[in-house]
């Protein structure tokens, strides 16, 4: 079985380290912060200028001047911080968020990532990605190992414009654990019932497969 | 800086407190460079971005961050079709924005949310362009210059600067020293040094002295008009648990 959304984004807060700050884009990233492992603590940046984001609000909670970079309102935990746009990608761009998760159309064997446009269809600009890419020291990429047609989102190059070169680490899909070591992505976890033909089969990419890949664990 | 008077009101001393929107934006006129402040809807000027789609003045360039939504914010620019360049990180949520863009009535130029942020702080810090890895081999580094440093690339950015800056914040006192709230601050600091003239819309106005100068977020030689606004506060995404 394909892995849901919500355990793709339970799978990756298994990434989660005490004490890291982390970035998390739209989409499936968001999600990650609803499985926070027990016992540890970790800090949330919007890079609209909020380190420590909180849950979404209660009715009475909402405040328009407290918002995501998703532009949804948010609330602050206790101890959180705002500061302006150039402060926020200062700490992005200087290295300084411990982990960005982030979504894509594609991802390459090089590392490279697509993200933010698709030729044809509207472009709506790219926000704050390309600087999320160039300025994580860790990525852990969330997507859909295969389009409906079943063509491979995991390539030996990217079709799309590009978002950033050289960035992407690892990579989390509804089938498997992916990480980029040396030009080709390690088969490190395939999702639970899922057999390692039908990834290999959804893998454009150069696949290194191991004697053992052990099926992901779920449950926190 | 005698330039940056120019036609603004009779004032004394350090008193930047104008008590009208036509005051406010007194000079402001057809084909200027102008920054608005915001995320979103968040942290906009509301009154300066209404009046200027009053004053029907045409050809901006306009650098925010977004483009408003059909209706609202710069959306009303949209409507009134005064922009003729938009510099801008995201311009989704806005039908009209698309058509305008699709049709060639508008130029837009796409910045990384960071690098547009960086620009607009190099350019009130008098910094002419600096290097950045972001967008380094994709189609934003196209036509720019690169450079290595230590091993890894870098795209050589140009800063930005304004004609007017419009921005909003929480808090101001007469003189122009202002505090933001909490996630309406975003490009507001950055834009007010960038601006030749920069008017701060503001939700509330005290005299010096009542704000503590140690929670100074923005200090008043970057403002040069400080109008009371009213806000609606429009929310885009409104979610609760």
């Amino acid at each position: 079985m394909s892995l849901s959304r919500e355990q793709i984004a339970q799978r990756i807060a298994q990434e989660l380290k005490d004490g890291y700050y982390v970035n998390l884009g739209i989409g499936i990233p968001t999600l990650v912060a609803n499985y926070i492992p027990k016992g540890i603590e970790v800090l949330f940046q919007s890079e609209n200028g909020l380190l420590g984001m909180g849950p979404f609000p209660t009715e009475d909670e909402v405040d328009p001047d407290l918002i995501n970079a998703g532009k949804q309102t948010v609330t602050a935990v206790t101890g959180a911080c705002f500061f302006s746009s150039a402060e926020s990608f200062a700490m992005i761009r200087g290295g300084h968020v411990d982990l960005t998760v982030l979504g894509a159309f594609e991802v390459d064997q090089e590392g490279n990532i697509a993200s933010w446009m698709i030729p044809g269809k509207l472009v709506k600009g790219m926000g704050g990605a390309m600087d999320l890419v160039a300025g994580a020291e860790n990525i852990i990429v969330a997507m859909a190992h295969a389009n409906k047609a079943g063509e491979s989102k995991i390539l030996k190059k990217c079709t799309l414009p590009l978002t950033g070169v050289n960035c992407v680490k690892k990579v989390v899909t509804d089938l498997a654990v992916l990480e980029l070591k040396d030009g080709k992505f390690q088969l490190l976890e395939r999702a639970p019932g899922v057999s390692i033909e039908e990834i290999q089969r959804l893998t454009e990419a150069n696949l290194i497969i191991p004697d053992h890949v052990p099926e992901m664990r779920l449950s926190a | 800086m005698a330039a940056k008077l120019e036609g603004s009101s009779p004032r004394k001393g350090f008193n930047k407190v104008v008590s009208t929107y036509q005051e406010a934006l007194a000079g402001f006129a057809d084909g200027m460079t102008v920054m608005v402040g915001g995320f979103g809807l968040c942290g906009i000027p509301e009154g300066l971005i209404k009046t200027v789609s009053e004053m029907g003045v045409k050809n901006l360039t306009c650098i925010s961050n977004n483009a408003g939504v059909d209706g609202f914010g710069l959306g009303l620019w949209l409507e009134h079709r005064q922009i003729k360049t938009m510099i801008a990180s995201y311009v989704g949520e806005n039908a009209l924005f698309e058509q305008l863009f699709l049709s060639g009535e508008m130029q837009v130029i796409l910045t990384p949310q960071g690098t547009l942020a960086e620009k607009i702080r190099a350019g009130g810090a008098g910094i002419p362009a600096f290097y950045t890895a972001t967008g380094y081999g994709t189609v934003v580094a196209e036509g720019k210059d690169t450079r290595e440093f230590n091993g890894r690339m870098y795209v050589l950015e140009e800063s930005l600067r304004a004609d007017f800056s419009l921005i909003r914040a929480w808090k101001a006192d007469t003189m122009g020293n202002l505090i933001y709230r909490k996630t309406a601050m975003n490009f507001n600091p950055m834009m007010a040094a960038a601006g030749k003239i920069t008017v701060a819309e503001v939700e509330e106005i005290v005299q010096p002295g009542e704000l503590n100068p140690e929670h100074i977020h923005t200090p008043g030689i970057y403002v040069d008009r400080v109008i009371q606004g009213t806000f609606e506060k429009r929310i885009e995404q409104r979610t609760t648990r």
